[in-house]
């Protein structure tokens, strides 16, 4: 019986600009070995995490999002990371009423000279999601699914 | 156009519970303004029209069509596309059709335990396990009932939906106006918004209708309604405590259930710019906790017992996510 | 074997089809009358905190929902085991008189009414509630629509909405009413007694004068003969919001009177394979089928079972008519099904007197309209009568009070049983060998199921249609004979 292939995971990592997003660039010049399957998607602010890019995040095919930003006390726009903490807290129980583990939504706090705490966080996350198994989040054909981002013109409609 | 001039109009109910049509009937004496407008070729509940009609009809000769109740089995979804063939305007007409409603939440459970459920319930005295079948041969012939989907699905998950006009049920002062605006638009007083817009409805939040007072939120506390002793009747009741949707939810309805000292539950949907409105609900919510040590924001999350339920009420089937896992994962398919 | 199929079923809430089998002599050898639709409530409700039921229920059906609301409540009430305060029982039994009103006003008018006020095989397009506001008049069409609005205004004014009303939590209500408030609902009320007067008279005039219409009503093939059930209070006095389950035989006898917490030992649900939707019967006598008779636990639970399982009314006006109505047909019980129309009509003036009386109750307006429950939540069951049968909701929940099953057994599914086979025994009746199958002999097939009510009552403004049926008889072979069409 062959060994089965080990399942390569799709990973979003959402990082903060000031702390965690250049301990990232330091990971890079230092040329720190980490896994290429997490996707980096720089925020000015890790207060800037709406809980839909997460949803998206797992909608659209990733199988876990881990959110980086600065620590506790040392936010550079003073305290939104803790905005961010309350959101996640909250998201991951509605995660997992929705089947997805919680596992899968990683919080990381690292400030810009944390390169190789950064690193081996990636590391450690892509083999915890491997344990998990890929999520798999059906693609579903869309249709009008974005409808209500539209913007009705009060001048047109009578309410 | 019909014999007499008149364009024709229809209204049809998939998984639905008859409130949208009851919230038509409830504009009162203006239903007549849409019989003289209108001729009513199709609407189950009130005529007696069939599917076989609205078949042998041409296509795109129905004016407009108002569709509410979601898509539950192959029955719902196959006139969709009837009445999408035949329409050339198809609202979604209420919650059901526009995001799944009340029944979306059985997106949460796979069919199988929808069916057990069902089937062998406390009163149900069923020892041989008998269950609905698509296909079941009689003495006589065969009988067929729908199937049943492993997940519900909206309107415009199935066929592109030309408006969309949100409510549980939507509020009958709504439906008159929109009623107002197309005899408008038939007489070529008035033009019809972008395909695509939510109409009979507002672009902000209820929190904009609410007259109730509300202040910088610091909650250290969710509550359950009944727990309060007569809880202040000015007072935001968020700011109290109850777990009120008003921040995401779109308004339209007045705040009818604030007014009468009951948390909005959300059943307009989201407001305009709201990608997932659970998402909205969760930033909402978090915002207005009062604390920044994780052990306490927990504790104080306790207080909400059922997240899904609360911020997917009535969003679930429209929503990013559409399904928790049990739904989907044991037919592998969507 | 030949199939008559008529799909959908029309002017009913909800999804249903008529399967009906001709044998080779060309009678009607089986009919299967079939519910398409399932959502789920019973599951998905599960794991939701029970103070929402009230609210999640009320979407079981929008045309009555305040009757979900109420059993909502009271299970969440019994499952917290708090008593409400007086204020608030009387403020949802005002609430629910006032939703009785407009329901029942919106079925005779619109579904009932064009049966009668223009005959069962009329024209079509004049058999719809069109016809009856020209026959009877535009100022007559006038009140009927004050008559909904009224009974609506009851509900929002009490209940928060017009539909889906969100005031009821357990320990009573979110809030209560003004007297300016009151002193409109005693105003309508008032009025609704008139009116409720006024469309008995109709009833009598228009159908009780008509011997023709006389004999539909009297007539066998429209009768049954089983148990009737409806709640009754200490008296056994019919009362829709609260009280015990009365059943009483097909001969009269009163079998039993059980409280809510006790329905398992009396209602049982059987399944067949051809249908969602399920059939309960009275567990002691046990589901002998689609029978008739004492010893079949098929039972209805509708208007006319309702007055037939009680010994009679509690407000004086209604008491009258309930006293003409089984002298006029020849003593208890009534099994003419057709007659629910007419027991619905007296149910109308109650629901009118009730209002009166409520709205006069010194502590309506009492601000004493929630007591916080103190109790664990473990398990409640909360019963009303819905204008279309017993309403019963049982619910279980863990110490928080969320919810780990639910089992509804819901006004309409009472009757499931007592519908398939009213439908089949018209449809033998009209359709024998030789019959020209006509849309008026359909529509006679329907009124069989229409009297009951289903879950629907459309409302006011039913408009002008025709009843395009399409009806495709096959010969043994499953080769097109003949094709009926009508349509609109």
């Amino acid at each position: 019986m062959s060994e089965q292939p080990t399942f390569e995971p799709i990973i979003i990592g959402f990082t903060c600009n000031w702390c965690s997003y250049r301990a990232a660039d330091m990971a890079g010049t230092a040329r720190l070995k980490y896994p290429p399957n997490v996707r980096l998607i720089r925020l000015m602010c890790s207060g800037r995490l709406d809980p839909t890019f997460v949803l998206k995040a797992f909608s659209g095919g990733a199988d876990g999002v881990l959110i980086t930003g600065c620590h506790p006390g040392e936010c550079h726009y003073i305290e939104q990371n803790y905005k961010m903490l309350r959101r996640l807290l909250l998201l991951k129980r509605v995660l997992a009423g929705m089947g997805i583990e919680p596992e899968r939504l990683k919080l990381v706090w690292a400030s810009a000279a944390e390169g190789v705490k950064f690193a081996r966080e990636m590391t450690i996350f892509v083999e915890e999601i491997q344990k998990l198994g890929p999520l798999d989040w059906p693609s579903w054909d869309s249709g009008n699914a974005h409808h209500n981002v539209a913007v009705s013109h009060p001048e047109e409609v009578t309410v | 156009m019909t014999a007499n001039g008149k364009p024709k109009f229809a209204m049809y109910w998939a998984a639905s519970c008859g409130g949208c049509e009851i919230a038509v009937l409830n504009i009162g004496e203006k239903i007549l303004d849409v019989d003289a407008n209108f001729e009513v070729v199709f609407w189950p509940v009130a005529m007696d029209a069939k599917y076989k009609d609205v078949e042998a009809m041409p296509d795109k000769s129905i004016l407009l069509t108002l569709f509410n109740g979601g898509i539950r089995n192959s029955e719902n979804e196959e006139i969709a596309h009837l009445l999408r063939r035949k329409s050339q305007i198809l609202v979604a007409f209420g919650s059901c059709a526009s995001e799944g409603c009340i029944p979306g939440l059985a997106n949460l459970s796979s069919p199988k335990d929808i069916f057990n459920t069902v089937y062998q319930s406390i009163s149900t005295n069923n020892p041989d396990k008998t269950q609905p079948q698509y296909q079941y041969q009689m003495p006589e012939g065969i009988l067929y009932t729908p199937e049943f989907y492993p997940v519900l699905k909206t309107l415009d998950q199935v066929v592109e939906v030309d408006y969309y006009m949100p409510g549980c049920p939507p509020e009958s002062h709504q439906i008159a106006a929109v009623i107002d605006l197309v005899i408008k638009v038939l007489h070529g007083e008035a033009t019809l918004p972008p395909p695509g817009t939510t109409i009979g409805a507002g672009p902000s939040t209820v929190c904009d209708d609410c007259a109730r007072q509300r202040n910088v939120k610091t909650i250290n506390k969710f509550v359950r309604i009944q727990d309060l002793d007569h809880p202040d009747p000015v007072l935001c009741l968020l700011e109290q405590g109850i777990p009120c949707n008003g921040p995401a939810t779109r308004n339209g309805c007045g705040a009818l259930c604030p007014s009468a000292g009951a948390q909005c539950i959300g059943c307009y949907g989201p407001a305009d710019g709201v990608l997932d409105y659970g998402a909205r609900l969760v930033t909402s919510f978090a915002s207005v906790i009062d604390s920044n040590d994780p052990e306490e924001i927990d504790r104080i999350l306790d207080g909400i017992p059922d997240p899904v339920g609360q911020f997917y009420r009535f969003n679930l089937a429209g929503s990013l996510l559409r399904a928790g896992k049990p739904a989907w994962k044991a037919n592998g398919s969507h | 074997m030949q199939r008559i199929t008529i799909d959908p079923i029309t002017r009913l809430e909800g999804h249903g089809r008529i399967e009906i089998f001709l044998n080779e002599e060309g009678d009607v050898a089986n009919t299967y009358f079939q519910i398409p639709e399932l959502r789920g409530f019973e599951r998905f409700c599960v794991g939701r905190p029970v103070e929402e039921m009230p609210l999640l229920t009320n979407r079981i059906c929008g045309v009555c929902p305040e009757a979900h609301h109420m059993a909502a409540a009271k299970a969440a009430d019994a499952v917290y085991h708090v008593e409400i305060p007086r204020t608030a029982k009387l403020l949802r039994e005002l609430l629910y008189s006032g939703f009785y009103f407009t329901d029942h006003t919106t079925h005779f008018y619109a579904l009932a009414g064009p049966d009668f006020v223009m005959g069962p095989t009329a024209p079509v397009a004049e058999r719809n509630i069109l016809g009856v506001i020209h026959k009877v008049g535009l100022e007559i069409g006038g009140k009927v629509i004050q008559a909904r609005k009224y009974g609506h205004h009851i509900v929002e004014i009490i209940g928060g909405r017009k539909v889906h009303p969100c005031t009821s939590i357990p320990g009573g209500l979110t809030k209560g009413i003004t007297e300016e408030q009151r002193k409109e609902i005693e105003e309508m009320g008032r009025w609704g007694i008139e009116f409720a007067q006024f469309t008995l008279q109709l009833f009598n005039d228009i159908v009780l004068g008509n011997k023709a219409y006389l004999d539909l009503i009297l007539g066998d093939f429209y009768t049954h003969k089983t148990y009737s059930m409806g709640m009754v209070d200490e008296n056994n006095k019919v009362n829709f919001y609260d009280g015990k389950v009365s059943l009483v035989a097909p001969d009269g006898e009163r079998i039993g009177k059980y409280a809510p917490a006790e329905y398992t030992d009396w209602i049982a649900e059987h399944v067949e394979p051809w249908t969602y939707l399920k059939f309960p019967y009275i567990k002691k006598v046990g589901w002998k089928g689609f029978v008739d008779g004492k010893d079949s636990g098929v039972y209805f639970a509708t208007p006319l079972s309702r007055l037939n399982a009680s010994d009679g009314m509690t407000t004086p006006l209604a008491q009258e008519q309930y006293e003409k109505f089984y002298t006029t047909l020849g003593g208890k019980p009534v099994h003419q099904r057709l007659a629910i129309h007419w027991a619905r009509l007296i149910e109308l003036l109650y629901a009118a007197e009730r209002i009166v009386e409520l709205s006069t109750d010194p502590e309506i307006t009492s601000d004493n309209f929630h007591t916080v429950p103190t109790g664990i939540p473990t398990e409640g069951v909360g019963i009303v009568e819905a204008p279309r049968g017993t309403l019963t909701h049982h619910y279980k929940t863990d110490e928080r009070g969320i919810l780990t099953e639910v089992n509804l057994i819901v006004g309409t599914t009472n009757n499931y049983a007592p519908i398939s086979m009213s439908v089949n025994k018209a449809a033998r009746s009209l359709i024998t060998k030789g019959t020209v199958v006509t849309e008026g002999i359909l529509n006679m097939v329907e009124m069989a199921f229409r009297a009951y009510d289903p879950c629907f009552g459309c409302a006011t403004h039913s408009l002008p249609g025709q009843m395009p049926i399409e009806i495709t008889i096959r010969d043994a072979n499953g080769d097109i004979v003949d094709i009926l069409k009508q349509y609109c």
